[in-house]
Formats: C-alpha cells, structure tokens, sequence
C-alpha cells in the first residue's frame, strides 16, 4: 500500500466519531436523501445518491468496526479499499456535492450526511485526492492569507475606489474599533461595491468598524478541500487579527461557508471559545433595522425573490433577517416555492464552483434553480453570499434568462436615503 | 428434539446475543463520548435533539410526494410489527411467561389481521422498491435482503401458526424469530433503536444553531 493511500486510510479511520458510529449503524439504505440531492435530481443518476457520497468512510467503519466486516477481513474475504475506490469517489465528493445539507434534512433516521461528506473530504484529501483548483487555492491562502492570491495592496485599491465610489470614508486597521469585517477575495475582486455599500450604511448608522489590511479573509480553503490543519491555520489568523485590533465582534461577509466555519466552526477548529462574537452581515443589518438605524429613501416596487444561501440559512440558522431587510425595501418580495432551510443550492457552494471539471455538472443542476425563478415572475434575485451572486449571474446567462442579481448589502445601500 | 431446542437452548442464546450484542452496539457510540461544541450557542442543543427526534416522524413536505410509496409502505410494514409485537394475544401471553411475568389487553382479533396485512404488504412493497429503484439497488447490501428474508419468514410463519398449519408450526414461528434476534445486532436492523441517537446528534447540532429541523 502506497503512502497516500494509507494516509487517506488512516485519515478516515481518524473521521469515525459517536456521531459517524450511530449515523453509519442506523442507515438503511433507503435512498430518500438522492430526491433532496440537487445533483441526483437533475441527473437521475443514482451516483450521486448524497449516502453513496459517503461510501470510502462507510468501508472503512465496515473493515474496522462492524462484526462482519472484522470477520471478512480476517478471512481475507473483503477488498481492501484501493486508490482507485479514491479516485472514483473525488469526483462524487467534490464535483457532485455542494455540502449543502438539503440531504441532511430529510433523512428519516436523522443522519447528517452532509457532515460525514465533508469527512470523507478529509479522507480524500490526505490522499491527495483533490481537484487542483483546491489545491491551488489552499497554497495560496497559506502563502498570500487570499485563495485568490491577493495582498493587502489589492484591498487598498479596492478601498480607495470605493470611497470615491461612494463617498464614505472605509476604516482600515483601526484599533478597538466595535466590528471588524472580513471580506472574501471574491468580493474584492468581482464585487467590491459590497465594501462601499457597507460604508454608507454603517456611516449612517453610526458603526464603529474596520477593515484589516493585515488579515481580511473571510473564506477558508481548508474547508473546502477537507483539510482541517488548514481550516484551522486559516481560522487562527482571523482569531489572531481579530486580537491585535481589539474588537468586540467579527462581521462575516457576504460568503456562506466563511459565515459557518467562522461562526460555528472555527471554536472546535482552534479548541477554544473565541473571545468576539460573530455575525453574518446580514444579523448585524436586521439589528440595525430592528433599532431604525437604517432610513429607506423609497419603497422599491418591482418583484423581488430571495436566493437562500445553504450555509447562511440551512446550516447557519440565519434565515429571517435577510427576510426582514428586503420585506422592509421591497413592495412585492416573492418567496421561491422551496425555500427557508429546504432551498435548493444553486450548485456553486462547497468548492465546486472553482472546480472546472464540475462545469457541466453544475449547470444542469442550476436547472432546478433556474426554475423556481422563472415560477417567481421576480425581475431581481437578491441572496447574501458573494459565490451564489456569481453562481447565479453564470447560470442565468447561460439559460439567456435577463434577471438582475444583487448582494443585500447593495441592495439596502441603494435604497438608503 | 428440534421443539425442545427452539423453546430452550436456542431462545436463552437468542437472548443473550440479542440483550448483549445491542448494548455492544449502544456502547460502541457511547464510549466514543461526543465533543463538547465551543462556538457560543443560540439555543439548546437538548430541545434540538428532543424536537429532531419527532420532527423526522413526518416526511418533509418539500419532498414528501417524490417519496410517497416509501414513506407509505415503511409506515404500513413498521405500524403493523408494532401492532403485532406487542398487542397481539399470544405474543402478550410470551412476554408475561417468558420475560416480564405481566401482560396488559390485547388487541381485537380484526386489528390483529389488519396488522398482519399491514406489515406483509408493506415489506413486500419495500422489498419491491429495493429492487425496482436504481437508486435503493445501488445502496443495497446483502443484509439489507437478509433482513427482509428473516422479517418475511417471521411474519409468514406468524401467519401459519394463526392457521395453525401444521402441529409444529408454532415452533417453526419461535425459530424464526430467534433467527431475527441471532442476526439483529449485527445488522442495520439497529435502526429501530440507533434512530433515536442518529436523531439526537444532528439535532443537537442544529439546535444550537437555534434551528429546529
């Protein structure tokens, strides 16, 4: 056996908890989770089942603690897994699943098959197993702190045409300020308009809060990938920005797995309670609304639908206020039919919107997407995370629908008074 | 020799595997322990675990109707080995002899053969789903069909004894429970209790996202 596959071996073995024991133990195959799966239902193709996606744990937790698993290895009655078991399934972990949890709320043993994907990720990428564009990003975000590559300079840049942009001055390494907000490259570099925006709200809102030049990302490629030391280093560097300049509370930015791995995971990634809180952007938007600190110059009239982020709403539980900022602007918000936590990912999440092989496989899965916009009559798409905005621009361009897509920050900015 | 065995030897052992090996299969996760989750909490973990353990009683209506006839024939089959397990006459009368020295009412003897019908139609339809659906073929094990033979078996030779085909029949019944007991621990049949902490961590983990799912 050759060293990375015993690496992605014992890597798995390492990823079997009480909750994979009892998860793997109580599955009976039924197969409901594919008909949640946005990938199964728009292929048909039984692959992508979400518990098939699960499989290299599955044998592994069979060959080392099962009854018959143990038996049939000491016979010599059961395959050993082999590279090829790995390399088969990289293709199902990575370019068929957005770790969306859509699966994970429908299994009627209540298995959260999402989070023993993100396991077998692990599995996988300790064998090396990753699609390059991953392992390209990972690199970067340990040698630059960007995925994308970018430096401090690139923020600056970024900054200063936006506030000429806008006309609001934009903080940058203030000390004690009350929020630091940390920005995904995405937004940097396709969206900067998100940082403008939010210095006009928080100007008229009168927040105190910072950007940092030091360390500004929000994303984590670690996570991505499946690789938890890099999850780790990458939430260490937010914890230690986060320090130096004293805040009280970290802004998690228009970014969905930045939102669940630094709010949710990051503690257990570090081992420590953090010592700020975190919000999403949109948390500390609602709050803001909550106390009228944020004036609309004019209702906005034309149809609006909102696209729910998986890992802000289903995995992040922040799934009112968004609601509650645009009902406050939009006179006609309209609801897509499956939405809430039981929305359908638009198929960019989890990496494989970076990952070109899965091109073709994500623009037929953003066919369930694309029509449960067409069912909304909506001229606008607003949703709250940078890489379903460019998930989302991709594939109605692709299906020559005309839609405008807005961030909500954006959008609340433009109708500020 | 076979009558004496089955209500002796075999139904001790039976036990014993069946008492013994579930909670190897309970300890198994517990001695695992569960890691304390750090980030700041927005609800209980506790009320997640609770509210996810008789929130996945119904199907979610986002997919309900693309899951009907497994949804439909899982509750007939599992509904109907409830009912027969523990409300059918003689089964009350073994379990007051043999386990607990008390019995409670059984149900009437219409209820009894609807329960019957129940649970026989829904593991064939089950069964038929298996292998009718690209999707349960593929998933499929030896012992998921190994269950469904050992149910199936049970269930029909329940239904001899109700006839009462044969003198022996009663003891063919008993083998092939003590078969069911025999493999029970070892196999995905651990659903019927291991749901509950399935249930219970994702839950927790959700309840303390203050969500409820």
């Amino acid at each position: 056996m050759n060293t990375a596959l015993e690496n992605g071996i014992e890597t798995l073995k390492d990823q079997i908890d009480a909750r994979v024991v009892s998860y793997l133990s109580s599955c009976v195959q039924c197969g409901i989770c594919a008909e949640a799966c946005h990938f199964y239902t728009s292929t048909k193709d039984p692959r992508y089942t979400p518990i098939n996606k699960v499989e290299p744990l599955r044998k592994v937790w069979v060959q080392t603690h099962t009854f018959w698993g143990k038996l049939a290895t000491s016979l010599g009655l059961r395959k050993p897994m082999s590279e090829g078991d790995l390399a088969n399934w990289e293709e199902l972990a990575y370019d068929g699943c957005t770790v969306c949890s859509r699966c994970s709320m429908v299994c009627p043993m209540g298995i959260d098959i999402a989070y023993m994907i993100r396991k077998v990720k692990e599995g996988l990428a300790a064998a090396g197993f990753v699609p390059k564009e991953l392992q390209e990003a990972g690199k970067r975000a340990l040698e630059f702190g960007s995925p994308m590559g970018l430096t401090a300079k690139s923020l600056h840049s970024a900054v200063t045409e936006q506030e000429n942009e806008y006309g609001y001055k934009i903080p940058v390494d203030v000390e004690g300020a009350d929020y630091l907000c940390l920005l995904s490259s995405n937004e940097v570099v396709s969206y900067p308009e998100f940082i403008g925006s939010l210095a006009k709200i928080f100007s008229q809102a009168k927040v105190s809060w910072t950007l940092s030049s030091e360390y500004f990302e929000a994303t984590n490629s670690g996570v991505q990938m499946g690789n938890s030391k890099i999850a780790a280093e990458l939430s260490g560097r937010v914890l230690a920005v986060a320090e130096k300049l004293k805040v009280k509370s970290v802004i998690s930015p228009e970014c969905g797995h930045a939102y669940t791995t630094i709010r949710w995971d990051a503690p257990n990634f570090l081992q420590r309670k953090l010592p700020f809180s975190v919000v999403h952007v949109t948390e500390l938007l609602d709050q803001l609304r909550e106390q009228g600190r944020i004036k609309i110059k004019q209702r906005f009239s034309d149809r609006v639908t909102y696209h729910d982020p998986c890992n802000i709403s289903r995995r992040g539980g922040v799934i009112n206020q968004p609601r509650n900022l645009i009902s406050m602007i939009a006179a006609d918000f309209k609801e897509m039919d499956d939405h809430g936590n039981m929305n359908w990912c638009c198929g960019g999440g989890g990496g494989v919107s970076a990952n070109e092989r899965a091109d073709g496989l994500r623009q037929k899965a953003f066919n369930i997407k694309a029509r449960q916009i067409r069912k909304t009559h909506a001229d606008n798409i607003i949703t709250s995370c940078s890489v379903c905005r460019m998930t989302l621009e991709e594939g109605l361009e692709n299906k020559e629908m005309t839609q405008n897509v807005l961030g909500i920050t954006e959008f609340i900015a433009m109708h500020m008074e | 020799m076979f009558e004496q065995f089955v209500n002796g030897l075999l139904w001790q052992i039976s036990v014993v595997v069946f008492v013994g090996g579930i909670a190897m299969r309970i300890f198994a996760i517990l001695r695992h322990g569960r890691r304390k989750d750090l980030a700041e909490a927005r609800g209980s973990a506790f009320a997640g675990a609770v509210w996810t353990n008789f929130s996945r009683f119904k199907m979610k209506s986002e997919i309900a109707e693309k899951v009907r006839f497994q949804t439909v024939s899982g509750y007939m089959f599992h509904l109907g080995l409830f009912a027969l397990l523990f409300f059918a006459a003689p089964h009350i009368d073994f379990i007051k002899e043999r386990i607990l020295g008390f019995g409670w009412p059984a149900m009437p003897n219409w209820l009894f053969v609807i329960s019957t019908q129940m649970a026989i139609l829904g593991l064939l339809l089950l069964l038929l789903q298996r292998l009718m659906n690209p999707v349960t073929r593929l998933l499929s094990r030896p012992g998921n069909y190994i269950s469904i033979g050992l149910l199936f078996l049970v269930l029909f030779s329940g239904i001899l004894v109700y006839f009462q085909r044969g003198s022996g029949s009663a003891y063919i019944h008993l083998f092939t429970m003590e078969l069911l007991m025999l493999y029970f621990p070892f196999s995905n049949l651990m659903h019927a209790f291991l749901f509950v902490s399935s249930r219970a961590y994702t839950g927790a983990l959700y309840g303390v996202r203050g969500m409820k799912v």
